[in-house]
């Protein structure tokens, strides 16, 4: 019952006992009095009727009063602590209740915020004890992630339903999406498989090892190349078992093969250039000096002729041999560990060695244009500064100048020096020098043996028209294969892993009744010109960030910007900060909505009064040709729904953030807002399962029937 | 009377030897430069025994040695094959597809006639 109707109807209640008490006494009097007695007193209270009736409301006032103490006042106070130890015990140790009200409540409070510091302190006692043993925990996993981002190939573990589990940095920048939508992420916790690799080869391997833990192979592994983006991919899938046996995921190491292929089969082409396409040469010549030994008389013309026949075939092998070894040349180097360099980046170590090591100062003329280079860099630095001391004794030098420059399909790096020139055969004698590492390294490595197996050249000349001496080293120049970029370092340890989804039903199929904790969530916020979206006004910023499985991936994070068509109000630049200057570069609705789609596809959508930014969504889905459809929710509501003893101004985000412990930063930018909203929910999460909301269908019906629900944009 | 050899090659420097050897050898010999060619010639009159390549242009070795099989009327047609393609594979697909024999070049030539001249006489 609501305290207001409880205090009417307790008020009439004792409205209609204190008049039937007073009336009762009074016909007792009165019975009792003399008629003298009773026409003195009726002339007495005639006269004072008006006093009689402040009297009667006087004390119609003192008990309405004190009724309010006890039926409104008192339960209302105690409603109010009672969410407020909610949120004490279950999400924000931290808060504290504000006395208010009566006397008792007052004590009541302090009591309870005493009792609160109390269960905090014991709190954190516990929970440094927790961290304390999770510590260890957490190294192994460390361990594991790290270990996992240092591998060179790239991995995901992925659970039945093709979700990916667990991956590694690599997977990222090799599986990321085409550079012109970086909005795709398509690796990402929680997120599927199949939006990567082809779905019918991954189905394929699977039943591969499936067969093969039927028959109990000793090695249940499936092979399989995928192509994607222009790249070849090799794939080695592996099934993760349970304890029963059973396959519950799988685990995919991919190796980006494009090069590999490539130089393979351009092998394998120079090996049937040298060998199919030299039989016919052979055979001409063959046929030619067999016929000619067996009949010594032929007439000499027809001599001539097979003469001819040897001479042209012996040219032709000739011209197709070095043709091939030109074309091919960088294939044929001996298979040593050598590694892709930008030549700029070995000028940079040599330079550094030569400074280190010789005391020699160099200054380097690089260019602009990236050079790469296939090398061992160590050996190369080792052997060209060994070299490089002979000659600055030998010449008396003490600075050198260092230039790159191409030259066909070389790169040539040449050394300069002024003063006296080097004698060719001391580099030759140079050339054959063991390199000096000291006991350490590989054995007899000269520099002719290095140079060799870079398919290089070096030699010494003097140019005449630069007045200078150089000595130049010639390496073939390669097409890089895509480097893996460094990593940003993001705040706090990365998360790529989360072997909870192993557990997770495939998210498609009735979400409606899966726990508000285990699903997938896009929090997300928007920026806008303006606050009617029905009057024009557009979305100029998308943040969102992804909740799986009660975790926020701060990693998995969308932010962009957008130009809208139509200026911005100058009440919302003040709030956002956001100027039509900063936004002129960006890409149009058109463009962002579509990768937002892709980022918030198969997870509940979740915002800060949803119902706004709903709005703008929708309003865009026909000019942006993406539809919204799933299920969304209100961090507004929910916090209603958690709290409803709580003003609608304490429903705001800011101060939900602060009543559930949540650090607010970065405020009014799109992502800084999601990020909020996203730990607002995980805070909310557990307090709305406490009213009974559990699953995502209890949310929405809830959320549909609270008063803000009601608000229309 | 001479048997008919046909020699199907597009190498000039590899016939011109060929075409010496066989007619030192005593046999009537013909030249194709190419697959069709030799059909045609085939047509014309069935020769013995085709030397037959299979790198030729317009049509292939592998082709014309089905297309002499397919024609009940040179079943008598010797075959013997002759590539610059040593691998197996193309060596039992030219026997499959009714070459009597194969060589691989480069040949001895004294080889190349001891073959002929077996399959002439078998």
């Amino acid at each position: 019952m609501q305290p207001k109707v409880r205090f009417v109807l307790h008020f009439a209640w004792l409205g209609v006992l204190s008049v039937a008490l007073l009336g009762f006494a009074g016909l007792v009097l009165w019975i009792d009095l003399s008629p003298a007695e009773r026409h003195t007193l009726r002339s007495i209270l005639a006269e004072r009727a008006a006093l009689l009736v402040v009297l009667a409301g006087l004390l119609g006032a003192v008990l309405a009063g004190l009724l309010r103490q006890w039926l409104v006042a008192y339960p209302q106070n105690a409603q109010r602590i009672t969410e407020e130890i909610g949120i004490i015990h279950r999400v924000n140790a931290e808060h504290r209740l504000k006395p208010s009200g009566p006397v008792e409540m007052r004590k009541l409070g302090e009591a309870l915020n005493e009792f609160a510091e109390v269960y905090d302190q014991q709190q954190r006692e516990v929970e440094a004890r927790i961290e304390e043993t999770n510590g260890r925990l957490e190294q192994e996993k460390n361990r594991l992630a790290t270990l996992m981002s240092e591998l060179a190939q790239s991995v995901l573990v992925c659970n039945n339903e093709g979700r990916i589990l667990l991956y590694n940095p690599r997977a990222t920048q090799l599986l990321a999406g085409d550079a012109s939508a970086p909005g795709g992420m398509p690796v990402g916790l929680g997120r599927s498989i199949f939006a990567v690799l082809d779905k019918s080869l991954i189905t394929h391997a699977l039943e591969q090892i499936r067969h093969r833990l039927d028959q109990q192979a000793a090695k249940p592994v499936a092979h399989f190349v995928a192509a994607r983006a222009g790249h070849l991919l090799r794939a080695q899938m592996a099934p993760v078992l349970d304890q029963q046996g059973e396959s519950i995921g799988f685990v995919l190491i991919l190796e980006d093969i494009t090069r590999t292929v490539e130089i393979n089969s351009r092998r394998d082409l120079l090996l049937q250039q040298l060998t199919e396409g030299s039989r016919s040469a052979l055979a001409n010549i063959r046929a030619a000096v067999e016929t000619l030994e067996q009949y010594p008389d032929m007439d000499s013309e027809r001599r001539e002729r097979f003469t001819e026949v040897i001479r042209d075939e012996a040219e032709r092998l000739t011209q197709r041999l070095e043709q091939s070894l030109s074309r091919h040349a960088d294939l044929l180097g001996s298979p040593w560990p050598l590694e892709d360099m930008l030549a700029s980046d070995l000028a940079a170590a040599l330079q550094r060695n030569f400074a280190a090591a010789l005391g020699l100062r160099m200054r380097c003329e690089v260019g602009e244009q990236p050079l790469w280079l296939s090398v061992d860099s160590y050996s190369l630095v080792q052997v060209l500064t060994q070299v490089m001391g002979a000659l600055a004794s030998a010449c008396r030098t003490r600075e050198i100048g260092l230039e790159l420059s191409t030259e066909g399909r070389c790169v040539r790096l040449s050394l300069s020096w002024g003063g006296q020139p080097l004698d060719p055969n001391l580099l030759h004698e140079w050339e054959e020098l063991p390199l000096n590492l000291g006991g350490e390294g590989e054995n007899g490595a000269t520099l002719k043996s290095v140079v060799a197996r870079h398919g290089g050249e070096v030699w010494c000349q003097l140019d005449r028209a630069a007045g200078v001496n150089r000595l130049c080293l010639q390496l073939p120049r390669i097409q890089p294969e895509a480097l893996p970029e460094p990593l940003e370092p993001s705040q706090g340890r990365p998360v790529y892993y989360d072997f909870d989804l192993f557990n997770q039903p495939g998210q498609t199929a009735e979400l409606d009744e899966r726990p508000l904790s285990e699903l997938s969530y896009t929090v997300f916020d928007t920026e806008t010109t303006g606050l009617s979206p029905s009057d024009g006004d557009e979305i100029i910023s998308i943040g969102a960030v992804r909740v799986v499985n009660g975790r926020l991936l701060r990693q998995e994070c969308f932010d962009r910007l957008i130009k809208p068509s139509r200026p911005i109000s100058k009440a919302s630049q003040e709030v956002h900060g956001l100027t039509p200057q900063m936004l002129a570069d960006q890409p149009p609705i058109e463009q962002v909505l579509p990768q937002f789609h892709r980022f918030a596809e198969d997870t509940v959508l979740v915002a800060h009064n949803a119902a706004f930014d709903m709005r703008f969504l929708q309003l865009k889905e026909a000019q942006t040709g993406v539809t919204f459809i799933q299920p969304v929710l209100d961090t507004l509501l929910l916090s209603a729904l958690a709290h409803p003893g709580h003003l609608d101004d304490e429903h705001r985000l800011e101060r939900i953030a602060t009543r559930l412990g949540v650090e607010v930063i970065g405020r009014h930018t799109a992502l800084g807002d999601a990020i909020v909203t996203a730990e607002v929910l995980l805070k909310l999460i557990p307090l709305l399962a406490e009213r009974g909301i559990h699953n995502l269908r209890q949310a929405r019906e809830a959320s549909r029937k609270t008063l803000y629900a009601r608000v229309k944009y | 009377m001479s048997k008919r050899v046909l020699i199907a090659d597009d190498e000039p420097n590899i016939v011109i030897s060929l075409e010496f050897l066989l007619q030192q050898e005593g046999y009537q010999v013909e030249v194709a430069h190419d697959g069709q060619e030799a059909l045609d010639a085939i047509e014309r009159q069935p020769p013995d025994l085709v030397l037959l390549d299979i790198m030729l242009p317009r049509l292939s070795g592998f082709d014309v040695c089905q297309r002499i099989r397919a024609n009940p009327d040179w079943s008598k047609v010797r075959v013997v094959m002759l590539t610059a393609k040593g691998r197996e594979v193309e060596v039992s697909k030219g026997l499959a597809l009714g070459a009597d024999d194969y060589i691989t070049k480069p040949f001895a030539t004294k080889e190349l006639l001891a073959r002929v001249r077996d399959q002439l006489a078998g």
